[in-house]
């Protein structure tokens, strides 16, 4: 299965799904007025993904911002990865935030109740 | 008398202006502002949370202009969504004001969202925002006041908001948000 790596640009992230290894790695700004334009690709490696996928898969989310348009988006990852763990599955979670950053922190929290995975929330310096 | 754009923008420019624009609003034009204001925030000694509340609001608001403000009922906007903000710095205070066109049709339900929206708690907002985020079907355009949520919990202050008068069918809308 084919890998997805994206640049990130000054309003979307830099993603990284690496079926081989395991992981799926979203960094830095998602601000796109048009999130589900970009998300849904993503959507569906993930649902391709779920076919075969890995022992354990390492989620990796280090944003600095992203805007209510990507807010759903990214719920509806966690959602497909969500099935992934249903279907016994080992999913692992690490939400990552700038210190100081409680809205992050909170951010990721509001994730954490309302889907099912284990979550890791990770600090890190500026 | 009846409304005028450039009357509006010049009342409220209160302050140290950091980033103000008035007229079209498109994808490219939210890239170019937020970068003036990440060079135009570095001038002035900001902590990073304060910053980065700053920007997400920015970012809410003019996505929030570019989703929902309509075309330009004026002559001379040539048919394009004309929209406006001003943020500003007075002693630490930040004041942030958007404005755009909108149908006298939407008043009321802008006004039932924003009254809402400043009839919650923190935790109510939060509990809000979770609810729509999991449950409301978003529409093309972005959903459900979520944007408005969003900035109410970044900033913890309350919306305020007021309208004017352009012709029977169509009203200006400004709203404006304290960032401290």
């Amino acid at each position: 299965m084919e890998s997805i790596i994206i640049e990130g640009t000054p309003k979307t992230p830099t993603v990284e799904f690496n079926a081989e290894e395991g992981k799926v790695e979203i960094r830095g700004r998602s601000i796109p007025e048009n999130s589900v334009e970009f998300y849904n690709p993503l959507i569906a490696w993930l649902e391709e993904y779920g076919n075969n996928p890995k022992d354990v898969t390492q989620v990796n989310i280090q944003l600095e911002y992203f805007n209510t348009s990507s807010s759903k988006c990214i719920l509806d990852v966690f959602k497909k990865l969500e099935s992934l763990a249903k279907a016994g599955n080992d999913i692992k979670v690490n939400w990552f935030y700038e210190e100081d950053d409680e809205d992050m922190l909170e951010a990721g929290e509001d994730y954490q109740s309302i889907i099912k995975l284990p979550f890791k929330m990770i600090e890190i310096e500026e | 008398m009846s409304f005028e754009l450039a009357d509006w923008y010049s009342k409220n420019r209160i302050g140290d202006i950091i980033i103000e624009y008035k007229g079209e609003i498109t994808s490219d034009l939210i890239t170019n502002l937020l970068e003036v204001f990440e060079s135009k925030i570095d001038e002035i000694e900001v902590p990073s949370k304060i910053r980065k509340k700053l920007y997400n609001v920015l970012v809410e608001g003019l996505q929030n202009l570019y989703h929902h403000a309509i075309v330009s009922p004026v002559k001379e906007d040539k048919e394009k969504v004309i929209g406006a903000i001003i943020l500003s710095n007075k002693d630490g205070q930040f004041t942030f004001t958007t404005g755009n066109y909108t149908l006298l049709e939407n008043k009321k339900k802008l006004i039932d969202i924003i009254e809402q929206i400043n009839s919650l708690s923190k935790d109510e907002l939060k509990q809000l925002y979770k609810m729509i985020l999991n449950n409301k079907e978003f529409s093309e355009k972005g959903g459900g006041g979520l944007g408005m949520i969003d900035i109410a919990r970044k900033t913890g202050n309350k919306l305020l908001y007021q309208f004017y008068d352009y012709n029977s069918e169509i009203i200006f809308y400004q709203i404006t948000t304290n960032i401290n």
